[in-house]
């Protein structure tokens, strides 16, 4: 049964509390909006209220982490990447406390509630933070196991989740590993690499174009956003076909520049596109209206894949 | 444990050793330093469970230090401490030193990367709540400068501590009353600062920052209330140990020329005999 990945990630830290009583979640009046209530009915003295304090919440999770707490810290990602960027830079990051980050809601996830509530900027300014790994898990599968390692880490993780029930991405490839992207459909034609939440319209496109066009899509799922995986990157660019990345983020800062990144400087001239929110505050909808408003859709994605094939 | 006339010894070697490597990195928090040393004279050597064997120990008391430009207070009573050879501070400042102008990890000793203002009583809040749900006897102790309160977070701090009732946990501002630009009075003033924290459910004394027995008093009273965070506002003189530097703003993180420093040692060398 396909559920949002933010009741996988609840149920897996219930699993994960029953034998970790140092686990603990952390939280910034956000317990409803993470799917958390079951986990503070069932683990009581495992969760932390701080009030709507975000930079706060990040400091006191900083503090317990350096006691040795094994903390998830869980705020809306719009302003738990935002107000609280500089507690994230310094008290986490810099000092080393290795803090689980996790922010709910992201991307686009809040709709129509608007900009105020939107995280398109998150993986772009973390990326520059040194010393944080950053993780947009795409399904459920990859949710349970990205918290899983989250859990393990000694070093701090940024994990990015949206709210939407999300289908699984692919029964075969069941390798997880940060750092690692998973490649969930073969194709010879071109890539998409997407993350988080725009993964799966990035896998409806790749069936359309083989269904209704013979073009067979390789589809990536990039779920950790640093450190890239470039070894995938260059064994994909390495046919010459074209690259397509898909982000539920600004175009300026996310993905598709750290693909382009490296690709440039690595002498690949493949045809690329980036697909992401544009420079602007988002038009009003929800989730998928945005999406569909963006090109970030099944016949979205489509469409660009053709154009860069000369097909369009 | 160390008499009065011990710590005073101590923290007149302190403040000479904290002008020899701010002199010659040519660079340091001056005024800042030389206001805060004796609170940290007296917490290192009378009142923290912490030295260079127990730092590791997840039972330690943890010093905090929220104003982290004033590290090379913090550096001389490390390395008297033995937590490092004090021949290492010669390299402050220089390229590709780990003494860096803020505390950092990097020197053995320092719990916590600090330096930007206003974030570290919530990290100190954090540290205190880890003890209470261990259940671990650990106190957490954070300086803060009084410049640095405006800074919102420390007020959503302040409420979360006395929220959870962190009696382990005492911050202390070295209420110097100078800030960068002037007086703190006129910068942004947080004055009756007794009050606002009383307000926010602490319990509060006022103690003289440079008077050894007033601070071990307020320590040994800690908490000063069951149940409650304590503050212990100390009142204190930047500059403070040489005439021509107490109270004069430009010492915030003037650098002493040759004279300065040779004159400074003096009066300090005097003092010492005295
Ligand atoms: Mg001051």
């Amino acid at each position: 049964m396909e559920k949002a990945n933010l009741d996988i990630f609840s149920a897996t830290l219930q699993t994960l509390a029953e034998t970790d009583r140092n686990l603990l979640v952390v939280t910034s009046d956000s317990r409803g909006s993470g799917k958390l209530v079951p986990f503070g009915q069932r683990f009581p003295k495992q969760i932390v209220e701080i009030g709507i304090a975000e930079q706060n919440l990040v400091g006191v999770a900083a503090g317990l982490a350096s006691a040795g707490k094994n903390v998830f810290a869980v705020s809306p990602a719009c302003f738990l990447t935002a107000r609280s960027f500089e507690q994230i830079k310094t008290d986490v990051c810099y000092s080393n406390n290795p803090v689980r980050l996790v922010g709910i809601s992201a991307g686009v996830s809040y709709g129509a509630l608007g900009s105020t509530h939107h995280s398109l900027h998150d993986l772009a300014a973390l990326r520059a933070v040194h010393n944080l790994t950053i993780v947009a898990p795409a399904d459920n599968f990859e949710t349970e196991q990205a918290v899983r390692l989250a859990a393990q880490m000694n070093t701090p993780v940024y994990l990015r989740f949206g709210k939407k029930t999300m289908p699984l991405l692919s029964e075969t490839n069941r390798e997880f590993a940060f750092g690692k992207g998973r490649v969930v459909r073969e194709g010879e034609d071109l890539t998409l690499i997407a993350t988080g939440e725009t993964v799966y319209p990035a896998l409806q496109a790749a069936r359309r174009l083989e269904t209704e066009q013979g073009i067979r899509a390789r589809v990536v799922s990039m779920h950790t956003i640093k450190p890239l995986d470039y070894d995938l990157l260059a064994m994909v660019a390495a046919d010459g076909c074209p690259i397509v990345t898909v982000e539920e983020h600004s175009v300026y800062g996310g993905l598709g520049e750290g693909c382009a990144s490296f690709l440039l400087q690595n002498g690949f001239r493949n045809r690329f596109r980036i697909m992401g929110i544009p420079d602007e505050y988002t038009v009003t909808g929800s989730q998928l209206e945005i999406f569909a408003h963006y090109g970030l859709s099944e016949t979205g994605i489509e469409r660009v894949a053709l154009e860069l094939l000369d097909r369009g | 444990m160390l008499t009065v006339s011990e710590l005073a010894q101590k923290s007149t070697q302190y403040r000479r050793n904290i002008l020899q490597y701010i002199y010659g990195a040519g660079a340091g928090h001056t005024g800042g330093s030389l206001s805060c040393i004796d609170i940290l004279n007296v917490l290192y050597n009378t009142v923290l469970n912490v030295g260079p064997d127990t730092f590791t120990s997840p039972d330690r008391d943890r010093y905090i230090q929220s104003k982290g430009h004033t590290v090379e207070a913090l550096y001389v009573v490390l390395a008297d401490l033995g937590f490092f050879p004090e021949t290492d501070l010669q390299t402050l400042c220089r390229y590709n030193s780990h003494y860096i102008g803020h505390p950092t990890r990097k020197v053995y000793g320092v719990e916590q990367n600090t330096g930007s203002l206003g974030h570290w009583l919530s990290l100190s809040v954090g540290t205190a709540l880890a003890a209470k749900l261990d259940d671990r006897a650990y106190r957490v102790f954070t300086l803060m400068g009084d410049g640095e309160l405006p800074e919102g977070s420390n007020w959503e701090a302040a409420l979360l501590a006395s929220h959870y009732k962190l009696d382990n946990l005492c911050a202390i501002v070295d209420k110097n009353t100078l800030q960068i630009t002037g007086p703190t009075a006129d910068v942004c003033s947080t004055d009756p600062l007794d009050q606002k924290f009383e307000a926010f459910g602490w319990a509060v004394r006022h103690v003289d920052g440079h008077d050894f027995t007033a601070l071990q008093e307020a320590f040994d009273a800690l908490p000063f209330a069951t149940g409650k965070p304590s503050l212990v506002i100390a009142h204190t003189v930047k500059g403070k140990g040489v005439s021509f530097m107490e109270n004069q703003l430009k010492w915030h993180h003037g650098v002493p020329s040759y004279d300065q420093y040779q004159q400074a040692l003096e009066e300090l060398g005097e003092r010492a005999k005295e």
